[in-house]
């Protein structure tokens, strides 16, 4: 059952180095390969322990000969990525999730000893409307299909993903559709947007955000890897946080911003290096998205360990976010207050 | 607690009475009443520190029943007490708990009727339940409403969110006649227009919930609706723009509504949990069941306009 060789992509990432560290960690795995274009930084590299990163291009047909060479069984594509390294990003992310992931495939059906393939998906398939049903199941599909960006590359993927799960039946294909990551040590759009000192957000609009640890996430991938948990499956904390009341909670100050002007302080912020949001992010302030993980509890048998309150509060005081309106001062105002009120009796 | 009559006209007749046992204040002293408005001071500012600090809970929904309950609701409650005189008869149809799809009529331009029953719900039911109501798509795009529907409990009209709800035990009320029913010419009032396509019957089958017959007289005449200005709707995006005796002929003040009597009746449940499992995947069961539901809410506003005698006194 358990994997004997695994292979994880984009481990210069959180999520792809932190499952290396994971796996390397875990007696029962023989071996580790780590594959990534850019190496992972120091302190990842040390916590990856015994895992051993081989620097390719998933994009390159070169990683059909590592898989192949190494007989690797266990194949975890956690390298689909919303957050484009750098500002040339977007159409780089884009080659990297699509390209990379076709390439990937190609590898993977030709090697006959690959009999697992963990794919890191999202839930921003379901695409961001107001004319989709409050909660997403697995079984639903998006109003509009994405024009662009990461959700768009995230259908493709999983499209082809499908498309491998047909013409090798053999291998266990798990698709995972995450909500978005937080937590005290990843760093995403999402982390970067909420440590904002005044976070701006659409003007009479207030989006439904569900949230999902990151160590959640971690102990997903990882079960779904060294588990025979074929399917696809939503992936999220329990319960739901409106994107005032979070930033409320982060002690920021919320700016509404009239949707026309919307772009405009999009470009500034990614101009200024603080957010880089792409449209369909954008669309997810609007509207935000609540997946059904009944799936995952029952069939994939995990309960996510936080809730999306819970896994906010542990971002907010790992992070040491110090709010700007100090909940002490709130609570001596309102005693304060009511002394008054006696005192007028 | 406001006592129901089944046809209690004489209420109205004694306006002081009425003010006091609604505002509940317990007629004991001045130092009770002192106590009293501390204990409502102290409950407002928890209010505030919680929205300042975030520290409430919203469902999958967006419902968000702190906000409903402190800032939603209470600014209708002079609308609904003074103003349309709302009588509710029949509240015990709707059960204590457990999921129960209410359906009613829809009317008066603006769905203050939507409002009105959920106020009543909320307030004069025993159990107190919320209802969640579901609405048009062009409430969730508009921007502001579409925010505040949601928080106060309000989700998209479609299956899975009703069933969704149902199944989790909660009150769902629907107005299947959407914007056809709303949005209706004056001289056609108290006409039912066309339930949808029964997709209210098919979630109550899918969960096998009761369906609760629900009939609101008095709303048709809020806003009478004498035109409609299909050029300014198209511009606008509304369904209809409407034209009454007063809008737009006096600008604001034509927005106030009439202060027509209302009764809202709730009916028998009518049972779903009875035609066996895959009953929704049969079209004739579901077309008799809209028809029955149809009928009765139609049949109870007759005899409920039969026994009013002045659209304002009742």
């Amino acid at each position: 059952m358990a994997p004997e060789v695994v292979l994880v992509t984009g481990v210069s990432r959180f999520l792809g180095g932190h499952l290396a560290a994971r796996f390397a960690a875990d007696p029962n795995v023989e071996r580790v390969l780590g594959v990534d274009t850019v190496p992972p930084s120091r302190d990842l590299l040390r916590r990856m322990g015994r895992a051993e990163f081989v620097r390719a291009d998933i994009r390159n047909p070169l990683i059909a000969k590592i898989i192949s060479g190494a007989g690797v069984d266990t194949v975890v594509h956690a390298s689909v990525t919303a957050n484009p390294p750098g500002p040339t990003g977007r159409t780089a992310m884009k080659e990297m999730n699509v390209i990379g992931t076709m390439q990937l495939l190609a590898a993977c059906q030709k090697s006959p000893r690959v009999r697992k393939l963990v794919v890191k998906s999202t839930s921003a398939v379901y695409g961001s409307s107001s004319r989709d049903p409050a909660v997403f199941t697995e079984d639903m599909g998006p109003k509009d299909l994405p024009s662009s960006g990461y959700a768009k590359d995230a259908v493709e993927v999983e499209g082809y993903v499908r498309g491998f799960g047909r013409r090798r039946p053999d291998v266990a294909v798990t698709t995972l559709r995450f909500t978005n990551f937080i937590g005290p040590r990843i760093d995403t759009v999402l982390t970067r947007y909420f440590a904002l000192p005044v976070v701006p957000t659409v003007l009479g609009y207030d989006a439904r955000v569900q949230l999902l640890h990151s160590e959640d996430a971690l102990a997903v991938l990882e079960r779904a890897a060294t588990h025979d948990l074929p399917g696809v499956f939503n992936v999220g904390g329990d319960g739901v946080l409106l994107l005032s009341q979070a930033i409320r909670r982060a002690g920021r100050l919320v700016l509404p911003v009239p949707s026309q002007a919307v772009p405009t302080v999009g470009r500034l912020f990614r101009g200024a290096r603080l957010v880089d949001f792409s449209p369909d992010q954008m669309r997810f302030l609007n509207w935000g998205r609540v997946v059904d993980t009944t799936l995952l509890k029952r069939e994939f048998g995990f309960t996510p360990r936080w809730t999306t309150q819970q896994a906010f509060d542990d971002y907010v005081s790992g992070r040491g976010l110090r709010p700007l309106v100090d909940p002490e001062r709130v609570a001596a105002v309102e005693r304060g207050v009511l002394d008054v009120a006696a005192r007028f009796r | 607690m406001i006592p129901l009559h089944g046809a209690g006209r004489e209420r109205t007749t004694r306006p002081a009475a009425e003010a006091e046992d609604l505002a509940a204040v317990p007629d004991a002293g001045e130092a009770e009443h002192e106590s009293d408005r501390e204990r409502r001071l102290a409950d407002f500012t928890a209010f505030l520190r919680r929205r300042i600090a975030g520290d409430y809970r919203v469902d999958e929904f967006g419902f968000d029943e702190d906000l409903t309950d402190h800032v939603l609701m209470p600014p209708f409650r002079a609308l609904y007490e003074k103003w349309f005189r709302v009588e509710t008869i029949g509240m015990h149809n709707i059960p204590a708990e457990g999921g129960a799809l209410l359906v009613a009529n829809h009317s008066g331009t603006l769905p203050l009727d939507a409002v009105m029953t959920a106020y009543a719900v909320r307030n004069e039911h025993p159990a107190q339940r919320h209802l969640r109501m579901l609405g048009a798509d062009l409430v969730f795009r508009t921007p502001v409403l579409g925010a505040l529907a949601r928080k106060s409990g309000q989700t998209l009209a479609c299956n899975p969110d009703a069933e969704r709800l149902l199944r989790s035990g909660e009150l769902v009320g629907v107005w299947p006649e959407g914007f056809k029913g709303v949005g209706k010419p004056f001289k056609d009032r108290y006409k039912l227009q066309r339930f949808g396509r029964g997709g209210f019957v098919s979630a109550a089958l899918n969960t096998g919930v009761p369906i609760v017959p629900c009939s609101i007289v008095g709303a048709e005449e809020i806003y009478p609706m004498i035109g409609d200005v299909k050029a300014l709707a198209r511009l606008f995006g509304f369904p209809y723009f409407p034209v009454t005796p007063f809008f737009p002929l006096l600008g604001p003040l034509g927005a106030v509504p009439l202060p027509s009597k209302w009764y809202i009746e709730f009916g028998e449940p009518i049972r779903t949990d009875v035609h066996g499992e895959h009953a929704a995947d049969d079209p004739m069961l579901v077309f008799n069941l809209t028809d029955q539901v149809r009928e009765t809410v139609q049949q109870t506003l007759y005899r409920l306009l039969t026994q009013r005698k002045n659209v304002f006194l009742g």
